[in-house]
């Protein structure tokens, strides 16, 4: 019956082995749809990802806001989301860094760019 | 008698909630996808609903992975706006049907779907970006109310795009089982291709897309053999979404028949619609 996912190039899977290893990071992104925790992320970013046991490795790529790292490491998506909006990254500011492109690169390889 | 008078599968791409709250319905690059919904809505007000089912996706705002249903259907008199960390949209709380829900419930679950009864359900745009376009709100509420179907369309291993479609058929048994008089439309929301991590970051394909609405409107029995594999390769991997549309379809008779169809492409998500009136 079930068939298991075959890899995609340049595609990351959001399976359960992927979502446990970025389970740290997830938790605190999902912290993050709390205004409260919003603005004690802003406050103090170490003593927020101290908070949630984040790794080194972990903590570096939130410091270096490595979103295409963050994918790898088990960070969903859609929880990457929150720590843009938490940090002043648009989703296609983020993309355009996981394209290995600049932002207005990016926006030229679009159908209607104003449409953001 | 319940009755589904109407079936619309549409997307539900964030950006369109700030767009329509800042009132950019007349800017060029937005003009395209808000003038689609004028006639959508105009054929919705002679249709007069009673309640909208929505089969949509939380994006980690209402349920973190830490325990993730794979459906989740909401039984309550009202649905919250849920703050999915960018703040909440200035909109009225949502307005529920309990006993429409609680009558889906039981038949849902009679009919060997396990669902996940929600009793307290935040909303977010997976759910409000579709809503909002077919059924504008103003201060004072929604014209309809509303049973939110919540889908896990994000952490693999996902229902399939058949589950899906077989989900939405009982759906129509259960909505003809219930005694008041209730019109009910259903919409299947997400999609259409796009993919938003990775270096294939920005992926779409409108091949793919037309043809998905192409299938879904002659070849849905078709079209709901699907895989993951096969949408996530040619669509992008988020565009997995599209399985939700299956269940809108799913819920619709043979005397379906297409009403508006639209599609616009203009940033990184082909934004499909596609409607349907039954009877």
């Amino acid at each position: 019956m079930g068939h298991a996912l075959k890899p995609i190039p340049d595609t990351s899977i959001f399976d359960l082995r992927l979502s446990r290893r970025g389970r740290r990071l997830n938790k605190m992104c999902e912290a993050l749809c709390s205004p409260t925790e919003r603005e004690a992320f802003k406050q103090n970013e170490e003593a927020f990802m101290e908070r949630f046991s984040l790794s080194e490795h972990e903590k570096n790529l939130i410091r270096k806001r490595d979103f295409k790292g963050l994918i790898e490491a088990g960070m969903n998506i859609y929880a990457m989301l929150k720590v843009g909006s938490a940090t002043g990254n648009s989703l296609y500011r983020m993309g355009a860094q996981m394209r290995g492109e600049s932002y207005e690169e990016f926006l030229k390889t679009r159908n209607i760019s104003g449409a953001v | 008698m319940g009755r589904i008078v109407g079936g619309i599968g549409l997307s539900h791409v964030p950006s369109v909630g700030p767009a329509y709250d800042r009132g950019k319905q007349q800017d060029p690059a937005w003009k395209p996808l808000f003038d689609a919904y004028v006639p959508v809505r105009s054929w919705l007000e002679k249709l007069k609903p009673d309640v909208a089912i929505v089969v949509y996706n939380d994006h980690v705002a209402e349920f973190p992975f830490d325990k993730y249903p794979t459906f989740a259907l909401g039984a309550a008199d009202e649905y919250a706006i849920a703050d999915e960390g960018f703040g909440t949209r200035p909109l009225p709380a949502v307005q529920g049907d309990a006993d429409f829900s609680d009558h889906l419930c039981e038949q849902l679950i009679q009919a060997e779907f396990d669902l996940t009864v929600c009793q307290e359900m935040g909303v977010e745009h997976g759910f409000l970006v579709p809503m909002n376009l077919c059924f504008p709100s103003t201060a004072s509420g929604w014209p309809v109310r509303s049973v939110p179907l919540q889908v896990n369309v994000v952490q693999h291993p996902l229902p399939t795009a058949r589950r899906c479609y077989k989900l939405g058929q009982a759906i129509r048994r259960a909505a003809e089982n219930y005694s008041p008089d209730l019109k009910i439309v259903i919409l299947g929301t997400g999609g259409m291709s796009h993919q938003l991590q990775g270096k294939r970051f920005g992926f779409m394909n409108e091949k793919f897309d037309q043809w998905f609405m192409d299938e879904l409107e002659k070849n849905p029995e078709g079209l709901a053999e699907i895989s993951h594999q096969k949408i996530m390769e040619e669509a992008g991997a988020e565009a997995v979404e599209l399985i939700m549309w299956l269940t809108m379809r799913g819920a619709l008779s043979k005397k379906a028949r297409r009403v508006h169809r639209h599609y616009y492409a203009p940033m990184t998500t082909g934004m499909g619609l596609i409607t349907f009136e039954d009877q």
